[in-house]
């Protein structure tokens, strides 16, 4: 501990003030704490890396960095001042770019117009846009980027790597000062991914400070002058980066208790269970999209754990089982029998539940009652002559709520007004409903508070008993560890590692993920 | 089991201002109905004659099942702008097929087939392309209203069958024939709402169609059946019109749409889906229908009987922004 305090000490070669310093940031979600006590510091002309899972809490420091979202806590002193941002427009103005993941561009716009969108548009006498200032102001740009792209052209016609250079362009376009960039290589080819180093290291002549958010160590290591490690939520440490290495990393990221949470218990041993046929076997499965040729099987009364990082294509996996992305390869077979799932409805005939990875907008049917959601997948036991029969509903959706613990005033509760681990307890029975015979699970605990998650962790261990085959996509490895028999990790939609759970350690697995051949 | 409250009014302490406001929210537009009649039989000249009462029933009835169907379709997130030109097309074609020689019950089938099967093809190209039900509605707006001319050249067809004009013009005990398809219409719309599985996933999908499909419900299956309840709604409408008006007639029922979507809105049912009663819509016809015999009664000028009817429904909306937010 002493030597990271020492760490955080040690100023960047250059001895000057911090052009940005964040100081003891706080901020909480509905009462969960997603950030606590987090100090950082930005100097002109570095990259600096923020490191950290999934969950960890990145985005949100990014975010408040720019002005999306106020802290409940803490100090941001931007070029000696003490500032405190209500609009992202605010940061904007102040020379605070973000290039997000996910590429917010206008598609049906000329590049030139969503280079310059976020600057006030110089107009004529009589009011109008000057189009031809617009297309040489956005080509100066582009030039100083090295990029020959036609302002005048469509964004929709580019490339996804084009459109990052016009994100970039956008982003100098205001003359940022703080540049945060979210995984800006994620979907850029190897040749992509250098060009976009030469503009980085462009930049940081300028005197442009980078927050650069990555997985990748390669790229961390090749461009970054400093590091923040941040967990749960927490800043673990920050340092210059020619002071750690990967694996020194990859530690201070996991690096935490498995105390909190529910451990199952693993009395059977695993040869007796490869006798058994296995409930959900996959060969060879593609998907037209990520996911590459990957095979697997799962057995009865057992929890495989699926790891990766955002984007590794588990949750594409997941919905091409559940006959929601097409099969373009490969075979699903269910109890030895070959199947095809062409949509859920086949894929519910076939005894697969699959609670999604978004409660809001996929898992709940909003304005009815914890009742009806339980019982909607299921109103066909419960006719006669078409009529529904609302007492043995009834019975049953009482019985559903007490099992699993959900907590609500009544089964006639409107299912939006309940917290968002007792929403998920409604989505697992919507399926328990149905008599399951695989349970495919995307992030079961998204958002959820750590007594929930403890009951939900208990809930799939006790339907594992009772015979369920359960896939569990998590990205938060102290609940794969917790709560798998086996883990799969998956990198870029191939399967990269299969541990038992008695190998597996969150190193390992984060070492799989992140694509580092150990 | 520790029974915990998460709703944000804790039910422990409801106070009168909660609970009044849970009886509006229940009963909400009944109240304002009630309001209505109660102000019109003080100060409108023999409102409350049985006479005008059966009056304003049966001049609503038309709008009344429109409005059945548009609630389904509303439900789920649609919109249905077909159906007065749909009205017209199975009027014209009941008609002329009893006019030539049919019998009456198979003239009358055939009228709400007409309106059956336009209702599924909009069903089918708003489920399954996905096309925008306005625009799906809209286009066949105008081509069912153009079918109706072009069959009649665009000249009302003269019922010849007797039996025919009792379905619009006859009574039964006293009560004009169009009151009892209204009341059945309702009754079994209520059945199916509540007490069906179709009627439950109408509101799946209303609420969250992604969700519902990934619960397992057919979408489009459901999509499709709704348009053609909405569409068959219609035609009966179309022949009992005709035997109202003895004739079938291409120009009947324009915009009458538009009074069917302003009942349902009126009745309380969410234009996003999802969130809605049949009762509502009930409700909203019979508001609408009040307003305008009383005002009528009153000798308000017709013209401004439209502003005030106009005003009425806005208002009516913004309550339910109100309503919905709290």
């Amino acid at each position: 501990m002493n030597e990271t305090k020492k760490q955080q000490m040690q100023h960047p070669s250059k001895n000057e003030q911090p052009i940005m310093s964040m100081k003891g940031v706080a901020k909480q979600f509905s009462g969960v704490k997603v950030l606590q006590n987090v100090d950082i510091e930005l100097f002109k002309g570095e990259v600096h890396a923020l490191m950290g899972e999934n969950g960890a809490g990145k985005s949100t420091l990014m975010k408040i960095m720019a002005g999306v979202y106020q802290p409940d806590g803490g100090s941001i002193i931007y070029k000696g001042e003490d500032v405190r941002w209500n609009h992202p427009m605010d940061a904007r103005s102040k020379g605070i770019s973000v290039i997000h993941q996910e590429i917010s561009l206008s598609p049906n716009l000329s590049i030139g117009e969503n280079i310059l969108m976020g600057t006030s548009l110089k107009k004529n006498r009589m009011g109008l846009i000057k189009w031809n200032d617009i297309y040489e102001k956005a080509e100066k740009i582009l030039t100083s980027i090295g990029s020959s792209l036609d302002p005048r052209a469509d964004v929709s016609s580019l490339s996804v790597a084009q459109q990052q250079m016009v994100e970039i362009a956008r982003a100098l376009s205001l003359n940022s000062e703080i540049l945060i960039m979210d995984e800006p290589t994620a979907s850029l080819t190897d040749k992509e991914i250098e060009k976009l180093f030469t503009i980085i290291d462009e930049l940081k002549r300028k005197g442009v400070a980078i927050v650069y958010i990555s997985h990748r160590m390669d790229e961390i290591f090749k461009i970054s002058n400093r590091f923040t490690v941040l967990r749960d939520g927490r800043m673990v440490t920050s340092g210059p980066i020619s002071e750690t290495n990967p694996t020194h990393l990859v530690k201070l990221m996991v690096g935490r208790e498995l105390n909190e949470l529910f451990v199952r218990k693993r009395s059977e041993n695993d040869t007796e269970k490869k006798n058994q046929q296995p409930v959900l076997e996959l060969k060879g499965v593609s998907d037209k999209k990520i996911v590459k040729n990957v095979s697997l099987k799962i057995y009865p009364g057992e929890i495989v754990g699926l790891a990766g990082l955002v984007g590794a294509g588990r949750t594409e996996l997941v919905r091409t089982i559940f006959g929601l992305s097409e099969l373009s390869e490969g075979e699903i077979i269910i109890e030895g029998n070959l199947v095809q799932i062409k949509n859920p409805i086949d894929a519910i005939k076939l005894g697969i539940a699959h609670v999604p990875e978004s409660r809001k907008e996929q898992g709940l049917l909003p304005n009815l009652s914890v009742k009806e959601n339980i019982m909607m997948a299921q109103y066909f036991q419960y006719r006669k002559f078409r009529i529904l029969q609302y007492k043995k509903i009834n019975r049953e959706a009482d019985r559903y709520i007490q099992e699993l613990g959900v907590r609500t005033s009544s089964k006639e509760q409107n299912v939006m007004g309940l917290s968002g681990g007792n929403q998920q307890k409604v989505v697992i029975a919507k399926w328990l409903s149905i008599g399951p015979k695989v349970l495919l699970l995307d992030e079961p605990t998204r958002g959820v508070d750590i007594g929930a998650k403890t009951e939900i962790h208990k809930i799939i261990n006790q339907l594992a008993e009772k015979g369920l085959a359960v896939l569990m996509i998590s990205s938060e490895l102290p609940e794969i560890l917790g709560v798998s028999d086996r883990i799969i990790v998956m990198h870029e939609g191939r399967l990269r590692a299969e541990l038992t759970h008695a190998e597996a350690t969150q190193e390992k697995i984060m070492y799989y993920a992140t694509g580092e051949v150990k | 089991m520790m029974n915990i409250n998460v709703q944000s009014t804790n039910p422990t302490v409801v106070t009168f201002k909660d609970r009044s406001k849970q009886v509006f929210n229940q009963l909400g537009m009944l109240i304002i109905l009630a309001l209505l009649i109660a102000v019109m039989s003080v100060i409108a000249p023999n409102f409350t004659d049985s006479s005008n009462i059966l009056n304003v029933l049966k001049q609503s009835s038309i709008t009344a099942i429109l409005a059945a169907g548009m609630t389904v379709v509303i439900l789920t997130g649609g919109i249905d702008l077909s159906v007065g030109s749909t009205l017209a097309l199975s009027g014209v074609i009941s008609v002329l097929l009893s006019n030539a020689g049919a019998p009456v019950g198979l003239a009358m089938l055939a009228g709400a087939g007409v309106g059956y099967v336009a209702g599924a093809i909009n069903g089918y190209l708003t489920a399954v392309p996905k096309l925008p039900a306005f625009i799906v509605t809209l286009g066949s707006m105008t081509y069912l209203r153009g079918l109706a001319y072009v069959i009649t050249g665009g000249y009302p067809v003269v019922l010849a069958s007797e039996k025919f004009k009792f379905i619009g013009a006859g009574e039964i005990f006293g009560i004009p024939t169009p009151i009892y398809i209204m009341a059945i219409v309702y009754f079994i719309m209520f059945v199916i709402l509540k007490y069906t599985m179709f009627g439950r996933h109408v509101y799946a999908i209303g609420g969250n169609e992604e969700a519902a499909h990934l619960t397992g419900i057919k979408v489009n299956r459901t999509l499709i059946n709704v348009y053609s309840i909405s569409g068959l709604l219609a035609g009966i409408s179309g022949v009992v019109m005709a035997g109202r008006l003895f004739s079938g007639q291409p120009m009947v029922g324009i915009a009458f749409e538009l009074d069917a979507i302003a009942a349902v809105v009126l009745g309380g049912t969410s234009f996003v889906g999802g969130r809605g009663r049949i009762q509502g819509t009930i409700i909203g016809v019979l508001i609408v229908a009040v307003l305008t015999n009383g005002m009528t009664l009153l000798n308000v000028d017709y013209y401004w009987q439209q502003v005030v009817k106009g005003i009425v429904i806005v208002i009516a909306v913004l309550l339910d922004r109100l309503r919905s937010k709290n």
